[in-house]
This record gives structure tokens, C-alpha cells and sequence, in this order.
């Protein structure tokens, strides 16, 4: 859970750097995203590293759902006698069903984005979308509610980071004192905030018209 | 006596560990602001007696705060609103009029004996298999034969104020017993006396934990809230720090 974790938080946050090209303007993006492809050549072959990461996303992510579902079955049979007066901590409420609403987020979003570009704004012509990524980034998010959309997928990766990068810590023995405790409970803040904020900026920034 | 409480209570009722059980509502009146909650389970039962029912088993021993046997789900709080031991809970802790729900322990670790009493044994299976230390009886061994550092001593003693009584489990969402052995693996892990068996202690007393049929951890944190010594949830990071290596280095 923790190290599968802590490996999706990366690649979150360099997904997050090469969002914000968004605001440098379409050949700052779109040759990000082509550099992506060429990255390591001629050691590795055209998009070796995005395979790399993908392989080891996928792999993560079938690690951390197991993982997940384990616990929560283990939870269940824990305790087949529920409270008839419930005060339980909602954090592992939010924790499950933020995770599994994630999880459908992530597939309309490979979708969206990766495996069948669809266009989903009448106004951009499919062959723009399917040439430039700058063109499909903007196209999507000058429609209000697809940012509504990512913005709340946004809110719930968020709340689960904000325990989540403190639990993997905790799970890693890094907080065996009062104020190692209190630094991961701020550090598990301080990433929910920065991955929300950072991710929210280039579709509101699209959505009134900041980016063209 | 003036100026007393009247409450309705719902308890939970169980004839014994097969039985389905039921909550059941009940009216005491004149209850005193300075009585324990459990002088008020006490009056309560006195009542039943006189009307010939069957009075409400719960546990309890040295009504002090530091045996650990008493624990009830009160109104969803594992010993009720304070940060303290039921029997050390005072009425004055609720308002004139209220209703509050009682219930065991739910854990099916801690099976219902009978009522509100709730069998505790997995806790001991735990300690038995590894939350002690090896040590020759006979006379007590120099107090300063083995230093230990201050820092080191004063966790060892805030660990060591666990008193087993099971309110982690019963407010923990996945009904996990991880406060109860990060304490001991702690308490015993930060002194001298505790390193000839640390890394198997947590090793065995982790495989025991799973065994009973305690959930997995997953830090929400309810553990320490509810527990009546504020036990810190960071013995859970000692725990888990103290089995990565005894898996890694001492081959599990």
C-alpha cells in the first residue's frame, strides 16, 4: 500500500510539472510531450521510458488495489456485529470509496486523454485533437462541465492523499516520534494541497479563457 | 436527593455468546452528577433486582482507571466522551434527559459472553506469543546494571501505560488490535531487557494478531483517540518499522 503509494505520489507530481507547460503556451506542451517520447533514444527505443512508467504504474496499481480490498474484507469480517450508535472516524469511508471512485476516474481519463482521444468538444475537429495534444487539452476543458468533472476527481485525490502520504509513512516506520508524527501528518497536507491546486490551475485557466 | 439526572438508557442484552441479542430501553431517575457510570449501571441493576429481572453484566475490577477491565461502547465512544477508563467516566459528563446507547466491545476477536461482557483472550494469546521478556527469577537485579537513555525510558513508560483494555479495537474501523502491540512491541522494544527477543517478538505477536481475527491497520487514527492513557498512534510506526526488519533480516 505504502510503497505502491508513494510511487503513484511521484509520478503524480511530474505529471503535474508537465501540465502547467499548458500556460507556456502550445510548443512548450506539445514539445514536452513529444520529448516524453524520444527520452533516453537512442539507449531506449521511441517511448521506452513512457512504457517503463506505464509497466510500473500498472503494476502499482494492481499492488494497491489488492492491497485495498484485502483490508477491506479483512475489515468486514473483523466485525459481522456493526454499532447500533456509529461515531466511526469517516477518513476509511473516504479512504475506500474515494479510492474506488478514483479508480473510474483513471479510466474515463486514460481514455479521455491516452487510448481513444475521442472529441469530446464538437468545436475542434478530431484530426487537431489527434495532432496536437495542446489543440485536445484545450478543446476538453473550454467545456464547463468537464472541469467540474476533473475538479472533483481532483477534490478526491486530494482527501486521499492527505491521508494517504501520511499513512505510507506511518507504514514505513518513519514517524517513531511526536514531532516525526506531526511531520508527516503535515507533509501528507502540504502534497493534497499542492497536487489539487497544481492540477486544478491549466483546466480553470482554459475554462475563463487564461489559455487559448 | 435533589437535582438528580433522569436518563434513558438502550442496552445491549445477550443472553450468552449464541444468543442474538437486542438492545432494550430502560428509565433510571435521581441518578447523582458525581457517580461513575458504572454506580449508575449499578443502581440500574439494584432496580432490576427488586423487579426480579435478570440484572446487566458488564466488567469491571478495580474501578480506578488502571486495570483495564471495564470498557462499553457508549452513545459510539469507546469509553464514552472523556479521555478516561468507563469507571472513571462521571454522569456529569451528560446532560440531564439524555439517551445514551450502551454496547460491548464489537470485535469478533471479543466474542459477547453474556451482555455487555466481552471476551478478551485474544489480547493474552497475543502477549503469550511474544510480548514478554526472558528473564531468571530470584532477587531484583541492581536498578542500574542497565542504563537506559531518558528518552528512550520515558517512551518505554508512555508505551507501557497500555492497559489491554480494548477500546482501540472497538473504535478502530477495521476493528484492529495494532495501538495494543505497537505498545508492547514499543514499551519492551526501547529497553535493554527487551532486545534479546525483539525481532521475534513482533513477528509472532503480529501472525498471532491476524490469527484471532483482528483487521488490518489502516492509520485513521480512531485508535488513539479513543484510547484512556492516549496511548500515540507513532508505537504503530515502531511496530511496522521493527517487523520490515525482523522479515528482512532475520528471515521472518
Amino acid at each position: 500500500m505504502a510503497v505502491t503509494g508513494l510511487f503513484f505520489v511521484f509520478y503524480v507530481l511530474l505529471h503535474m510539472y508537465g501540465n502547467l507547460k499548458v500556460l507556456a503556451g502550445p510548443e512548450a506542451f506539445d514539445g514536452y510531450a513529444h520529448h516524453l517520447r524520444t527520452f533516453g533514444e537512442p539507449m531506449l527505443p521511441y517511448e521506452g521510458l513512457l512504457w517503463i512508467i506505464r509497466v510500473l504504474l500498472v503494476l502499482s496499481l494492481i499492488g494497491h488495489a489488492y492491497s485495498a480490498f484485502t483490508l477491506w474484507s479483512r475489515a468486514g469480517s473483523a466485525r459481522r456485529t456493526k454499532y447500533a450508535a456509529l461515531k466511526t472516524a469517516s477518513s476509511s469511508k473516504t479512504m475506500r470509496w474515494g479510492g474506488v471512485f478514483l479508480l473510474l476516474f483513471l479510466t474515463w481519463h486514460l481514455i479521455h486523454f491516452t487510448i481513444v482521444k475521442p472529441a469530446v468538444n464538437s468545436g475542434v475537429a478530431s484530426d487537431t485533437i489527434h495532432s496536437s495534444p495542446y489543440a485536445m487539452v484545450v478543446a476538453s476543458f473550454q467545456l464547463w462541465w468537464m472541469v467540474i468533472f476533473y475538479v472533483l476527481a481532483l477534490a478526491a485525490l486530494g482527501l486521499h492523499l492527505s491521508h494517504g502520504v501520511f499513512s505510507a509513512q506511518q507504514t514505513l516506520g518513519w514517524t517513531q516520534t511526536a514531532a516525526g508524527y506531526r511531520r508527516a501528518k503535515a507533509i501528507g497536507h502540504l502534497v493534497a494541497g499542492l497536487v489539487t491546486i497544481g492540477f486544478a490551475i491549466p483546466p480553470l485557466s482554459i475554462l475563463f479563457g487564461l489559455v487559448k | 436527593m435533589s437535582g438528580g439526572m433522569n436518563l434513558t438508557l438502550r442496552i445491549w442484552r445477550q443472553d450468552g455468546p449464541s444468543d442474538r441479542g437486542h438492545l432494550k430501553t430502560y428509565e433510571v431517575s435521581d441518578i447523582s452528577p458525581d457517580m461513575s457510570f458504572l454506580e449508575m449501571l449499578d443502581v440500574l441493576n439494584e432496580q432490576l433486582n427488586a423487579k426480579g429481572e435478570e440484572p446487566i453484566a458488564f466488567d469491571s475490577d478495580c474501578r480506578e482507571g488502571i486495570c483495564g477491565m471495564c470498557g462499553l461502547m457508549i452513545s459510539g465512544d469507546a469509553h464514552g466522551p472523556e479521555k478516561t477508563t468507563t469507571c472513571q467516566l462521571h454522569m456529569r459528563s451528560f446532560k440531564n434527559g439524555e439517551t445514551i446507547t450502551i454496547e460491548p466491545w464489537r470485535a469478533d476477536a471479543f466474542p459477547v459472553i453474556k451482555d455487555l461482557v466481552v471476551n478478551r483472550s485474544a489480547f493474552d494469546r497475543i502477549i503469550q506469543a511474544g510480548g514478554f521478556i526472558s528473564v531468571n527469577t530470584g532477587s531484583a537485579p541492581e536498578a542500574n546494571a542497565a542504563p537506559v537513555p531518558k528518552p528512550k525510558a520515558d517512551r518505554a513508560f508512555q508505551a507501557a501505560e497500555c492497559i489491554g483494555c480494548g477500546a482501540c479495537v472497538a473504535a478502530c474501523p477495521n476493528a484492529a488490535g495494532m495501538l495494543f502491540m505497537g505498545a508492547k512491541i514499543t514499551h519492551l522494544g526501547e529497553l535493554p531487557q527487551g532486545q534479546p527477543e525483539r525481532w521475534m517478538r513482533v513477528v509472532k505477536m503480529v501472525a498471532q494478531h491476524d490469527a484471532e481475527g483482528f483487521g488490518g491497520c489502516t492509520n485513521t487514527g480512531a485508535c488513539t483517540v479513543a484510547c484512556p492513557k492516549g496511548i500515540p498512534q507513532d508505537v504503530i510506526s515502531t511496530l511496522n518499522k521493527d517487523l520490515r526488519y525482523a522479515m528482512t533480516h532475520h528471515g521472518g
